[in-house]
Parts: C-alpha cells; structure tokens; sequence
C-alpha cells in the first residue's frame, strides 16, 4: 500500500467543511472553492495514475478499524470515472452558489463539502457496510440542502426525499447482513465472486432493488425527484441529478448484477419492463411541463432509464453504454440545471413562458445552452450518443422490442428539448425584463465552457473512459455470462449467397 | 457454600452506594439543603468508587448468598451504565432545581438508592432479589418523580407513576407467585431446570405475568401508557434518570430472566417479546408525530427505543443479547443529551420551556446546541453515519443470524416510522424561522456534558465499536 490518496480524497473536504463552519460566509466560499480544487487536482492524479489493465482494484487501503468491518477503500475503473466525475462537479457546484446563495453561507458550504465526501465514499468504499454508511449518510446533508435553501415548497419535497430514500434502503441493509453473515465476510470483491444460493438470490436482489430503484429513480418510485429538485438551489440539483442518482445505477452495477447473477437474469423484465415504461411516460409527462426544472427532472428520469436497459442487456455493449450514459447526463444534466439556474438567478422564475428570445441578449448563453440541448438529445459528437447508442444496441442484441420502444424515448426526447429550447430561447424579445437580462458573466462561463468540453470529449473521443472501464465490464460480463438470458433475435448464421459475394469483390 | 464475606464482597458496589447514601442523609439531616450541592458531588464520587469496585470481584465474581445473587460482568456492565447515567442526572440537577429554589439534599440521596435497587435488579438470580431490588428502585423513583411537590404536574405525575407502578408490581409478584407455585423454587437456576421438562399452564401463565410486569419496568408497548404523562411531568434531570439508568437495568433483568430463569422456554416468550418489540416500534413511531411537547415526544422516542432494543432480545441468542446491551449504551448516550438538551430551553426569565415550537430557528440563535440536538435526533433515528446506527444495525444482524430476517425486515422497515418526528424537530430547528431566543447558557457543565455526548454519539463512536463489541459479548456469553 502506497499513498492513500482515497482516504486523502475523502478526508480533505470534510476538513475543510469544519473550517467553513466556524469562518465567515466570505471565508467560506474561497475555503470550498479551494478545498473542491484540491480534490478535483488529486481525481485528476488519481486517474492520470490509475493503470488501465492493471490490476481490477488499485488504490486499495485496508485498515480494520471497526471489529466487524473494516476502512476498505479501492477503486475500478468505474469507481474511478464515477470519482472523477464527482470532483469535476464539486468546483462548479461551489461557483454556481457562489451569488445565489446568501443565507447561511458557511453552512451550505459545509453541507456540499460533507456531500463530496461522501460520494467519494460511496464510490470508494471497498466493505459492504462502510458503503451502505457512506450511502446513507448522503441523505443528511441533502435534506439540509433542500430544506434550508430550497425554494417554497422545501419541506414537504425534503421530507419526500429522505423518507423514501431511507425506506428504500433499510431494506437493503437486511440484505447485507444475511450476505455478510452467509458469506462470511464484507469484503465486496470476494462477495462480487461469492455464489449465493439461487432461491436467495431473488429475494437479495428485492431487497437491493428497494434501495437502487428508488435511488436510480426508477418509475414507478421516482415521484420524489421532480419534487426534490425542483425545491434544491441550483447546485443541489446539479448534484444530485449529477452524482446522487449515479449511486443508483452504480448500485446495480457493483451488486445487483455481480453478486446475484441468477436473480438479475430471472428478473430482467421486471427491470425492463419498468424502464420501459419510464421512457415512454417521463418523456410524454416532460413534454408537458411548465416548469423547466421539472421538466429536465423528468427528463432525468428517461435518461436514467436507458442506464437499467443497458445494464440488464447482459453484454458488452449494454453495460458500457449504461456505463456512459451514467457519465454523460452527470455532465449534461448538470450543465442543464446550471442554464436554468443562470436565467432563474436574472428573472427568479423557472416557469418556461416568462422567457422567450434569449438568442437575441444573450448570445453565449444561447450557444452553450443549445449545446447542452443538443448532447441531451443525443447529438452525435457529443457525449450522451455514446451511451444512448451503446445501450440501444445492446437492448437490441437482448429484445428488440426493448430497442423499439427505447427508441421512442430518443424521439420523444428530441421533442421535449428542443421544444423548451424554442420556447426558452428562439421567437421574439418581447417581455422587457426578458430582454433586461445581461448575457454570461465570466464566472457563469468559467463552470459552463469546462462542460461544454468535457460534453465534446465524451462525444468525440469516448475511449479516454471506455478504456478504464473496459476490464471490469468484462469481469462482469464473465459473472453474467452462465445465466444470461437468450437474445429473442434468433441470428443464425448462413451462407453467403454466391453472387453477393462476388459483388463483394468486385468493389 | 461461599462465606459471607466473600459473598459480601460481591455485593461491594451496592454497600458503598448504600452506605454511602445512609451517610450523606445523616449530612443532609444536620446540614440542611444548603449543602445540596456538596452531597451532589459526594453522591458522584460514591457512584465513581462504586463503579471502581466492579474492578474487583464484584465485577466478575460469581453467585454469592446462596445462589440469590450473581456477580458476573453482565451485571458489571449494566451497573457502570447505570451508574454513569445516575452520575449525569445528579450532576445537571442543581441547574435546574437551583433556578426554581426547590434545591434539596434529597435528591442525590433518593438517586443512589434507586441506583442501589437497580444494582440488586441487575444481578438478581431469584425471584425474591429481584422483587426487592425492583421496588427499591421503584419507591425512589416514585418520590422522585413528584420531586418538585408544589408543581401540580410534578405532583401528577408521581401519583400517576405510583398507581400504574403498585400495579405493575402486582402483577410482577403475582407472576413470581405462580412461577414459585408450579416450579417449587424462586432460584434462576431451579426456575430454568423445572421448565426443561415441558412448561405447563401454571407456569405459562407466571411467565406471562412476569414479563407483563418487567415491560411496564422498561415501558415496553402494551405498558407503556404511564410513560408519557411521568416523563412531562415530571422534573427534567428526573425525566432523564427514568429515561436512562432505571431503562438499562429493567431491560438487563429482563434480559436475565428471559435467559436464564427461562432460557428453556424461549420458543414461549420469544411471541410475546417480539410482539411487544414490534407494538413499541410502531406505537413509539406513530403516537409521537403528532406531540408538540418535546418531554412527550422523547417519551415516545425511548417506547421506540426499546422496541429496538427488544429485537435482540427475540433473537434470543448470545448475539442478540450482546445487541441490546450496546443499544442500552448507546441510548443512555443519546437520550442523556437529548435531555441536557431540554435543559437548555429556557425563557430569558428563566422559566423552562418544553413546546417543540419553541426550537423553531434555533440554529440560528443557538447554533452549538441546534447542531448537538440534531446529531442527537439524528442519532435516535439511526441514521449513519451517526451512532445511533449501529445498535440498530447489531440487533438487527442478531435476528438475521438467528433466522429471523423476515422480522428484520418488518422491523427496521417502521424505524422510517419513526425517523419522521425525529426529522420534524431537525426542520424545526433548521429550516422554520427563529422564535423568541433562548436564555443564554448558564453552566459549563451542561455545555460540556451536551458536548461529550455528542462526541460519543458522532462518527467518532465508531472508533469504540472493538471495545464494545468485546465487553458486550463477554457480558453475554456470562448469561449463556
């Protein structure tokens, strides 16, 4: 064991979060502004030295601190992206706030800081009860979020948030304990290749589902996010829309599917099946919005749908799509949130009609936003093709009626974003507070252009995070591969016809 | 046949309380309530070198008189819980009592008697022992409860606890009768070989007596209706005693006689624990949303607690048992700064105030001690990263290795029940704008008590988990 960068990781924002409780707000901005640098300096190293197809868990730290559990910390290449996705956001987050929060500074800040920390933890976490701590703990400083500087709705949308979390997953806590006490251990690699006993397996996957669907949000368990986002400040939302329901699909992806093999094959439809109907409905409830904020949560919701029917296609192509379209709506929903917050600190309203012919005052903004628009879609070139197009070929390889009707979620996506663009951007200046409105300060420009970019990267050259990923989708993929259900395409291979070939040639 | 001295050295830290409380009342006769404060710091002293002596034989001895009474580290660890959670309610006593003029001698006395009787209950291995240790401790705690005679509430609540109290008693008593009756003997031991050969209905019916009467002791969920109505009237460090040390050491002797007087009959007792594990949960979790005097709601709080703590002792293992002794630790912790906490709600005449109304805000006012509370409410929710969690988390991991997991499920499910009202007093203090301030703090004391406890309840506690893991597991496995 060398440096423990995790633990540093982990330890820095929640120094930093104290220090902010006893300074004063301005103090507290440069202090988390900086401390969520720092982190973001050390994700960069960490991820310039992970070894991609080295070892499946670098950065391992192993201290048995607690008797029956231990600070396990390591990460794969999906904790890793998930990591660096987290301390990307935190900076951003700490700017977006930076005016538009002005109560209780130093308190807010200290709640995101103590958030970063437990992200980190949870996608750290190498012991199955120091997880579910980290997971768990996330909902405190998130009801305070909400609660405190949340819009006027706050309370009911932050009771609604922690109570349906939580019963979600205490749950999953008695499934931990029967695993760790059948398997005898909590370590998560030797549990990821622990055979459960088959008839157990569906009941361990229930009960992991409780917490992962609601977290993911899956329909029909999803009702909480509009609410919650919604009510959150701006950089709440981002967060949790960014990372928050990462912890969802990461559930799915670290457990449900390695641990309980059996049980995820046996279940598929049940998981489609909802994500299926999630695509369709949330993107014909988004279209329908009034609320932008509403409206892109909803839009979250579809979104995080295509993560479940990538990841229950049980192939490659499935799982590294879900993967990225994880990593690309952290980004894009994010910067969304980010564009709705930067017209609603102007105008103080998120309803759409109020807006209209932003293209004219606010040029930049308009650009930026339509990129977003355009990566939400799906855009080739941007970072959200990547995955949706990954994940719908793997559902096709698996059902494709699957494929159909996701693909219908892709259109109806189209519609529902750029119909808000029209509306919030394009036709004619006409309100006078409207046109009021200064374009981009440089501070605005500084957190949306880094996402602009790293939308495009994602899109342009995905392999930069399809590469650390690669191996351990495929260790997945050989936990999967004895129960994987059969594709319903039937491919069987034939004989070339004689004269296609020949045409072949002659090219 | 153990000498008498040697038997009485087993009994060491019930001599220096008892002793020591005889000679603190000749002080307080002579000396009048002027030296209240000083018999508060002796008193504390005593619990202290009562709680040194438990180094000796006392703390893990063996059975002394004849079988009656057993000195093994269970009971160690019960007493040190119970003397440490009396210590605490003596010392945040002259706060309160002060302001109000009704400062007396007594009330350190009337504690290290009530914590005399408790010593009894928890190393009690017969029915008799037992009785006697209860009532001690009972008949201190009824005076105690009507401490402040001139408060008509005060005054309520005693006659209240007293009434339902002689009644419980009663049905104690009549349950030990029956168990004497059909078994032939009050040992433990004698008890536990009697019921091997198959439990009759005679005997059935004096178990059920019995634990209808020790679930009143730790008001468990069908006896739980007195708890309430005591806990608001009566004075609040008073409140806190019966919240903490008469807890642990009702659910010890439960625990002692669940197992080892009828460790042979767990399949029949296992029912009526689990119901009334599940009863409090859900009652403790549903009657206290709608409370808005804090006193109350924490009397709703500690019915849920035991209700979890009950779930270890249906597992009915050495595991289960060690569960609920780390829950009755980490409780007294939470539930003694909730209660300092309450201390600190007071007008700036000085006058208590008890609406959870009145929290509204506070952390703004008070940031410290909003900060503390909701660590605190937090930590009796069970949430983690806090404390409170892992007593939860141990009983429950008792009921699942024990088999029990369906009941695990149901079990923790209605602790989102309760994590409601304690996130209503988090809102209330977090996110509702500030009420008329508070009076600033007056004692150091209290600051650092509400201080500790909130240290021993954050993530930090999670550093004492060997620790505790390995006292409560020897202490369990002394019973098995």
């Amino acid at each position: 064991m060398d440096f423990p960068i995790l633990s540093l990781m982990i330890a820095l924002p929640l120094l930093a979060a104290f220090a902010c409780l006893f300074a004063g707000a301005k103090a507290a901005r440069w202090i988390a502004l900086i401390a969520t640098m720092l982190d973001l300096l050390l994700g960069v190293i960490l991820w310039t030295r992970y070894e991609v197809g080295g070892p499946q868990w670098q950065f391992t730290e192993h201290v048995a601190l607690f008797g029956r559990f231990a600070w396990a910390l390591g990460i794969d290449g999906i904790a890793l992206l998930l990591i660096v996705l987290s301390v990307f956001l935190m900076p951003i987050c700490i700017a977006a706030s930076w005016d538009a929060i002005e109560k209780r500074v130093p308190e807010y800040m200290a709640a995101f800081l103590l958030m970063e920390t437990l992200m980190i933890g949870v996608f750290a976490a190498q012991d199955l009860f120091l997880f579910y701590i980290f997971f768990e703990a996330g909902l405190i400083p998130m009801y305070l979020i909400i609660g405190i500087w949340g819009g006027a709705d706050r309370i009911y949308a932050s009771y609604k948030f922690f109570l349906y979390t939580l019963l979600g997953s205490v749950l999953m806590l008695i499934a931990m304990l029967w695993m760790a006490n059948q398997a005898d251990t909590t370590d998560i690699p030797t549990l990821m290749a622990y055979d459960f006993p088959a008839s157990a397996q569906t009941w361990l996957f229930l009960a992991f589902f409780a917490s992962f669907a609601v977290k993911m949000p899956m329909w029909p368990v999803h009702t909480w996010l509009p609410d919650a986002h919604v009510q959150a400040p701006t950089a709440g939302s981002v967060i949790l829309a960014g990372v928050l329901l990462k912890m969802g699909g990461y559930g799915f992806v670290r457990f449900s599917l390695p641990m309980f093999p059996v049980a995820s094959a046996e279940l598929m439809w049940l998981v489609m099946g909802l994500s299926m109907v999630a695509v369709v409905a949330t993107s014909l409830i988004a279209l329908v919005q009034e609320d932008m904020k509403k409206l892109i949560a909803y839009s979250s919701v579809a979104h995080m749908a295509f993560v479940t029917i990538g990841l229950f296609a049980f192939n490659r192509q499935g799982l590294e799509g879900a993967l990225m379209v994880m990593l690309g709506h952290g980004l894009v929903s994010g910067a969304l949130f980010l564009c709705v917050g930067v017209i609603y600190d102007r105008l103080h309203t998120r309803e759409i009609s109020r807006y209209g012919g932003l293209a004219n005052n606010m040029p930049k903004y308009a650009l930026l936003f339509l990129l977003f628009t355009m990566a939400s879609v799906g855009l080739p070139g941007t970072s959200n093709f990547v995955g949706e197009f990954l994940a719908l070929v793997g559902a096709y390889e698996i059902s494709s009626w699957v494929a159909f009707v996701a693909t219908t979620g892709i259109i109806l996506g189209a519609a529902y974003m750029l119909y808000l663009y029209r509306r919030v951007v394009y036709g004619a200046l006409t309100k006078a507070d409207v046109a009021a409105m200064p374009d981009l300060t440089a501070r605005e420009l500084a957190m949306l252009v880094p996402l602009g970019l790293a939308v495009l990267w994602m899109g342009v050259y995905p392999e930069s995070f399809l590469a650390p990923m690669r191996n351990d989708v495929g260790a997945i993929l050989a936990r999967l591969a004895p129960t994987a259900p059969h594709s319903d395409a039937k491919v069987a291979i034939g004989t070339p016809h004689p004269a296609a070939a020949a045409h072949a040639e002659a090219h | 046949m153990i000498p008498m001295t040697a038997s009485l050295a087993l009994t060491l830290p019930e001599l220096i309380l008892s002793l020591g409380a005889m000679a603190l009342l000749m002080v307080a006769a002579f000396g009048g309530d002027g030296l209240s404060r000083a018999i508060g710091w002796g008193a504390v002293a005593l619990f202290a070198a009562a709680g040194f002596s438990l180094l000796g034989p006392a703390g893990n001895g063996g059975p002394g008189f004849d079988g009656m009474y057993m000195a093994d580290s269970f009971a160690a660890f019960a007493k040190l819980l119970i003397y440490i959670a009396a210590a605490v309610s003596v010392i945040i006593a002259p706060g309160f009592f002060g302001r109000a003029g009704q400062l007396r001698a007594e009330y350190p006395i009337l504690i290290l008697l009530s914590a005399v009787g408790m010593g009894m209950m928890v190393s009690a291995s017969d029915m008799l022992t037992l009785y006697v240790g209860l009532e001690l401790q009972s008949l201190s705690a009824y005076v105690l409860a009507s401490f402040m005679r001139r408060d008509g509430r005060s005054a309520e609540a005693g006659l209240k606890y007293f009434v339902l109290g002689a009644l419980a008693s009663g049905i104690l008593l009549y349950g030990i009768s029956l168990l004497y009756g059909f078994t032939g003997t009050t040992l433990f031991a004698g008890i536990s070989d009697s019921l091997a050969k198959g439990m009759t209905v005679g005997q059935a019916f004096g178990m059920v007596f019995v634990f209808a009467g020790l679930a009143f002791k730790i008001s468990a969920v069908p006896f739980h209706m007195w708890t309430p109505d005591v806990y608001e009237g009566a004075p609040t460090p008073v409140t806190a005693f019966f919240a903490s040390a008469p807890k642990v050491a009702g659910m010890a002797l439960l625990m002692r006689v669940a197992v080892e007087a009828m460790g042979s009959g767990t399949d029949s007792w296992r029912q009526i624990v689990i119901f009334s594990a599940l009863a409090s949960t859900i009652l403790g979790g549903v009657a206290a949303i709608g409370q808005s005097n804090f006193k109350r709601l924490l009397a709703y709080s500690s019915i849920n607690n035991v209700g979890f703590a009950l779930f270890g002792l249906a597992a009915g293992t050495a595991d289960g048992v060690a569960a609920t002794m780390t829950y009755m630790a980490v409780y007294v912790a939470m539930t003694l700064g909730s209660f300092i906490c309450v201390l600190q709600m007071r007008a700036p005449d000085g006058e208590p105030i008890e609406t959870i109304a009145s929290l509204s805000g506070l952390s703004r006012s008070r940031p410290g001690l909003a900060a503390a509370l909701a660590i605190f409410m937090f930590s009796l929710a069970g949430i983690p990263p806090l404390f409170g969690f892992w007593p939860k988390f141990l009983v429950f991991d008792a009921l699942v290795r024990a088999g029990f997991w369906p009941l695990a499920m149901i079990g923790i499910a209605t602790s989102v029940i309760g994590a409601f009202y304690y996130l209503k007093i988090v809102k209330t203090m977090y996110f509702d704008d500030p009420a008329a301030d508070y009076a600033p703090s007056a004692s150091k004391i209290e600051g650092g008590l509400i201080v500790l406890s909130a240290l021993a309840v954050s993530p930090l506690g999670y550093l004492a988990i060997p620790l505790l893991d390995a006292t409560s597991m020897a202490a369990a496995r002394s019973l098995f």
